[in-house]
């Protein structure tokens, strides 16, 4: 009896995990810039339909982890990656990845929203078009979608014409993921989506990135502890070692917040380093 | 600065009231609102009909536009997004050069190459298309390095952002480089117009001085700016004041369109570093 009591909340633990299968499965990744190690020993997977979130003090290479994701890291190219991502039974860090297409199913949304300086709409609509939709009633419909997924549609929907930089900072951001979600995309990255708002937008947009959970798997770093808390179900924990990043923990949020294995996770945590 | 820039405004007012002055016979009993409405140019019987030189002045502007615009353009979009090193340092300091060629050097390229060409196939060969094509080079180098200069002030935020929906380069370029750079572009284009405009020695050289409205492309036509240049040294009275005053009308035109290229480069920089 006392046996099967300790057993169970490791048992449905388990069973989770096993409903979540991996997504996106990393495998001793290293990065470097030019000569320079940036962060290395990456190894994890990304569950389907989970949001796992990159915490982490400055420069330990949460963003540089995230852009080989989608091989953005690529634009630079000073640029070196060794070992494995395997998405989709093909290896990314492969040279053959055709990226548009890898891009069109893994999304990402930056610190700074970055709409396009064109109207809300074509902000969208640009998209569906390089990706293939030549049927204007249909994109029109999949725009509408798009808005009223990340709840803007209402407050847009009669000045779709109107420059996209008229929106308010996180109104942006909110077209921002718009954007990314119109291709329907598996994968959303995303990079301190919530560090350039205010705190009410950033509530909106937390709660937006919450209800992407189960239809997307989403990656998101962020400085903010207590929101890595609130809204993910993995986190991984990035820290620097002799001048390179590293990840030193990877766990269910739960687990390694309320137990974490490694001390300098424990001392990151209660705030006490970093 | 401030007694450099009073010295300046001192020499403009100075000017504008040289040609003020000098028009004012015309001016004041209102005889220069014949211009636009007598058909004629026969300035001894006091017939001054200006509208084919105004017409022609137009239309070579537009026309030189016409074929500088997407050159330019092309010449920015290589210089900022295909060019390095040694290549682009080369072709920037190219246009350089042909925008220090003094334009009688032009107008002798096209009298002596260009002409003969047109009229074979079309006589005289002096012409609007002439005019059209040298003025074209002249202004090549504006329009190219302002257009430059607007593409390399485009948020590289965005360009990211465009990369990572997985944009082909060329959407990334047509769709949203160019459209974003647009009010930049635009400055540059009117500074060209205004130099395509005031431009005198080109056009007194290759357009043909036919004081006739441009039916075609092979048509002589005489420009605003020529007729002075050609009719000034024997001007007297009221032929002389007409001449002033479209002197005045010219300056009071380029003035308006260098004011508005400034403003929308203005506007340009503060819309993409926001
Ligand atoms: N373009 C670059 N060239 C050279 N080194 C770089 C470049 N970008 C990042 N690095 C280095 O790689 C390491 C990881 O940087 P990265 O930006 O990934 O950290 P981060 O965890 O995202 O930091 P932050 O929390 O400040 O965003 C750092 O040491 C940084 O100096
Ligand atoms: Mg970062």
């Amino acid at each position: 009896m006392i046996v099967a009591e300790t057993l169970a909340p490791r048992l449905s633990e388990d069973i989770i995990e096993s409903r979540a299968p991996a997504h996106i499965k990393v495998n001793e990744l290293a990065i470097y810039y030019g000569k320079k190690l940036a962060v290395n020993g990456i190894s994890l997977s990304l569950h389907r339909g989970k949001i796992t979130a990159l915490i982490g003090p400055s420069g330990c290479g949460k963003t540089s982890f995230l852009t080989t994701l989608n091989q953005l890291s690529k634009l630079n190219n000073q640029v070196t990656v060794t070992g494995e991502i395997h998405f989709d039974g093909e290896n990314l860090t492969q040279n053959n990845v055709d990226l548009l297409s890898l891009r069109r199913r893994v999304g990402m949304i930056f610190q700074k929203p970055n709409p396009f300086p064109l109207s809300i709409f074509k902000n969208l609509d640009i998209p569906l078009k390089e990706h293939g939709f030549k049927n204007r009633a249909e994109r029109i419909e999949k725009i509408e979608n798009a808005l009223k997924a990340v709840g803007l549609w209402d407050e847009v929907k009669d000045r779709l014409n109107t420059s996209a930089l008229s929106l308010s900072g996180g109104q942006q951001q909110r077209l921002c993921i718009a954007r990314a979600l119109v291709l329907e995309p598996e994968v959303l990255l995303m990079d301190e989506p919530c560090s350039a708002l205010d705190p009410i937008s950033s509530g909106i947009v937390e709660e937006l990135i919450s209800s992407l959970r189960d239809k997307y798997t989403v990656v998101i770093v962020t400085h903010n502890l207590a929101q890595a808390k609130r809204i993910s179900d993995y986190t991984a924990f990035f820290w620097t070692q002799n001048g390179a990043g590293k990840l030193i923990e990877f766990n269910n949020t739960r687990q390694l917040f309320s137990g974490p294995k490694d001390e300098r996770t424990a001392a990151y945590i209660s705030g006490i380093k970093g | 600065m401030g007694a450099l820039s009073f010295v300046c405004a001192a020499l403009l007012c100075l000017i504008l009231g040289f040609l003020l002055y000098e028009s004012w016979s015309l001016v004041a009993d209102g005889r220069w609102l014949s211009f636009f409405s007598q058909t004629g140019w026969y300035p001894l019987e006091g017939l001054f009909g200006m509208t084919p030189m105004i017409f022609a002045s137009l239309v070579l502007t537009f026309g030189s536009l016409v074929i500088a615009l997407p050159v330019g353009l092309a010449c920015a979009i290589f210089l900022e997004f295909y060019a390095k090193g040694w290549v682009k340092k080369s072709f920037q300091s190219l246009l350089n050069l042909l925008a220090g060629i003094p334009s009688v050097v032009l107008g002798l390229w096209g009298l002596t190459e260009l002409v003969p060409l047109i009229g074979q196939i079309k006589a005289p060969g002096t012409s609007v298309l002439a005019g059209a094509v040298v003025l074209s080079l002249m202004i090549l180098p504006t329009l190219a390095l302002t257009s430059y200069a607007a593409l390399t002030s485009v948020d590289r935020s965005i360009l990211a952002g465009a990369q990572a929906l997985g944009l082909t380069q060329k959407t990334q370029i047509l769709a949203i480089a160019v459209p974003a750079a647009r009010s930049g572009i635009m400055s540059g284009v009117l500074l060209a117009s205004a130099r395509a405009l005031g431009e005198t020695m080109v056009v007194l050289m290759v357009a043909g001085n036919v004081v006739q409205m441009p039916s075609s492309l092979f048509a002589p036509v005489r420009a605003l700016t020529a007729n002075i240049a050609l009719e000034m040294a024997y001007a007297l009275g009221g032929h002389r004041a007409s001449l002033y005053v479209s002197g005045l009308l010219l300056t009071i035109i380029v003035w308006i369109l260098a004011y508005l290229a400034s403003y929308l480069f203005n506007k340009g920089r503060t819309v993409s570093h926001d």
